[in-house]
């Protein structure tokens, strides 16, 4: 997007157009630039220098240098919950994508059909988390839910199951409502992929004899890297930031075993109002999650000439 | 499946085998998709005794709107928080709209130094999550009095809203050819008068993009408006559900939240199944580029 504002500019100078009260142009920025200066750059500045003071909600704020960071190394539930976080992220993005992928492939057809199917897998989306995490706490509660009955019903189980009581399950029933919301998501970004993709390309592999995983493999998936590498950027970075599902089915239990890592910036900030703990979480995560960012850019950038 | 078409031979069978295939498995994905949009929902007009009953069933005789009657009696009553939440998504549509059209066109079709930089500037709001300044946030809100008032939630929401908004309304100004407004400027249109008659009407696609994702993510939000307010007169949809969600002396009024999620999510879903082009077009804007 910055080398298309480079390149129009190029094309002004080079065709020597007048640009009139260029200055003017800033005049219609300002009120964003307002917005992004206050209530982002001044916050993101904020969140580096409170990261050094002990910084009570109430009362006198102290510079301790580098003690939160220092805490921060040695907080075992803090380390525990960024590793949780890892495991979610890769599992849950694991998930979408075999959910998302098939379901991209199958609904890429010209039928007008395909079309009402897309709208139906793309519908939970626009459902907010909240929304969605209480309807899937209904779905699959032991005493009144869909899920028990049904299955109480075809004689599969004799008692309710209690998901939210351990560790896997719990994880599980998160992972299945995530599925359930956002695989329509990533089906659309991987969609405009495949639709990117000439047919005459594919037809020429089919006449070559290759078959249909081949096919798959080694032309389509190649092909349409950049959706896929969108797609996992996207994922990958909301996952990291999971907060509402885990604050509102598994409240973070059992035993604190699904603390997010957003959740313990809420925790500290929050619940024990140590706000400048708080900022030195914020500024760690924020590291790691540029980090990620950049690595999954240096993918992007990479050209696919491994087979 | 392959071998099955190849030996019935004849082609427009086994297409229509294919067909059938493809509209099964299709079938069989929607079914996960949107059952549990039509459970909650017809759960939510069923009496508690129905509901407890047969929570699967679609129908039941004894239609009722108790659930929702109860749901008059959560805290200072749905109705509230959904005005509060009404408000909130109508301030961060109005106020994204306002700041990111003139943005857009300032950044699509006026030239001066350090615009690129700027335009990256407010592009890197995208690449860091609000997550982790909302530290600091709270206190700015504090110092301005905004802590704990819709006001400052929509301020907070129309910042993040910004990147992809102005990204948006770049491109769509970019689509407005230059002869077109030279054209007008020579007939003697003011710089406003461009905008309004000649640029608004070929950008307003993007607009109703932007003023879409606007609505949804304000509407659905959740972690800031649970940090952010604190009166509970003040709550939106989202925080009322997890309020309903954690019950009252561990008795959760299943009931009330039917109710609960179906008045939050059945406008997303209208207003998705109204619009969904100019969602659609919002989301592989970033895939295309």
């Amino acid at each position: 997007m910055v080398s298309s504002t480079l390149r129009s500019r190029r094309r002004a100078v080079a065709t020597g157009e007048p640009e009139p009260k260029g200055w003017l142009g800033l005049a219609f920025i300002l009120p964003g630039l307002l917005f992004i200066v206050v209530l982002f750059l001044v916050p993101l500045v904020m969140t580096v220098w409170m990261s050094f003071y002990n910084w009570p909600l109430l009362g006198r704020t102290k510079f301790i240098g580098l003690s939160n960071y220092a805490e921060l190394i040695g907080d075992t539930q803090l380390w525990h919950s960024l590793g949780f976080t890892l495991l979610y992220t890769v599992l849950v993005t694991a998930a979408i994508f075999l959910v998302a992928f098939p379901l991209a492939l199958l609904v890429d057809r010209p039928l007008r059909i395909a079309g009402f199917f897309r709208t139906i897998y793309f519908m939970p989306v626009v459902i907010g988390f909240g929304a969605a995490s209480t309807l899937w706490m209904w779905l699959l509660n032991p005493d009144s839910g869909v899920f028990a009955q049904l299955l109480r019903g075809a004689g599969i189980i004799d008692s309710a199951p209690r998901p939210l009581e351990s560790f896997w399950p719990a994880l599980g029933v998160v992972i299945l409502m995530v599925v359930w919301k956002t695989a329509g998501f990533t089906m659309i970004i991987l969609l405009t992929g495949l639709q990117s993709i000439s047919n005459d390309v594919i037809e020429a592999a089919r006449i070559d004899g290759a078959s249909v995983w081949s096919r798959f493999r080694r032309i389509t998936l190649p092909l349409m890297r950049n959706s896929v590498v969108l797609a996992l950027v996207l994922n990958v970075t909301s996952s990291m930031l999971a907060f509402d599902q885990f604050f509102i089915i598994t409240q973070g239990g059992p035993e604190n075993s699904t603390i997010s890592a957003v959740f313990s910036i809420y925790l500290a900030s929050f619940s024990s109002y140590r706000l400048g703990y708080g900022s030195a979480i914020s500024f760690a995560l924020l590291v790691v999650l540029v980090a990620i960012s950049a690595i999954q850019f240096v993918l992007l950038r990479q050209r696919p000439e491994e087979g | 499946m392959e071998r099955l078409n190849y030996n019935l031979a004849a082609k427009p069978a086994s297409e229509r085998l294919g067909y059938l295939a493809f509209v099964l498995t299709a079938c069989v994905f929607a079914v996960f998709f949107v059952m549990p949009i039509v459970w909650s929902f017809a759960n939510s007009f069923k009496p508690a005794a129905a509901a407890l009953a047969d929570p699967a069933a679609l129908f039941s005789k004894a239609f009722s709107l108790e659930n929702y009657r109860r749901l008059e009696h959560v805290g200072a009553g749905w109705y509230v928080y959904a005005g509060n939440s009404v408000l909130i998504a109508a301030g961060t549509v109005i106020l994204t709209v306002l700041v990111s059209v003139p943005a857009g066109y300032g950044f699509s079709k006026f030239r001066f130094p350090g615009q690129s930089l700027l335009f990256v500037l407010i592009m890197a709001t995208m690449m860091i999550p609000f997550q982790s300044i909302l530290t600091p946030l709270f206190l700015i809100l504090k110092v301005f009095r905004l802590q704990n008032s819709l006001l400052g939630l929509v301020l907070i929401y129309v910042t993040f809203q910004l990147p992809f908004s102005v990204f948006m309304m770049r491109n769509a100004f970019d689509a407005v050819p230059k002869a077109l407004i030279e054209a007008a400027r020579i007939d003697g249109a003011s710089q406003a008068t461009i905008l309004r008659r000649i640029m608004l009407p070929i950008a307003l696609p993007g607009v109703a993009t932007v003023a879409m994702f606007a609505f949804l993510n304000s509407w659905n939000e959740f972690l800031a408006a649970l940090i952010f307010l604190s009166d509970q007169n003040k709550f939106t949809l989202p925080i009322m559900l997890v309020n309903v969600s954690s019950g009252i002396y561990g008795i959760i009024d299943w009931g009330a939240l039917q109710a609960g999620i179906a008045v939050t999510m059945v406008p997303c879903i209208l207003l998705f199944l109204l619009l969904q082009r100019y969602y659609v077009r919002g989301l592989t804007a970033g895939a295309v580029k």
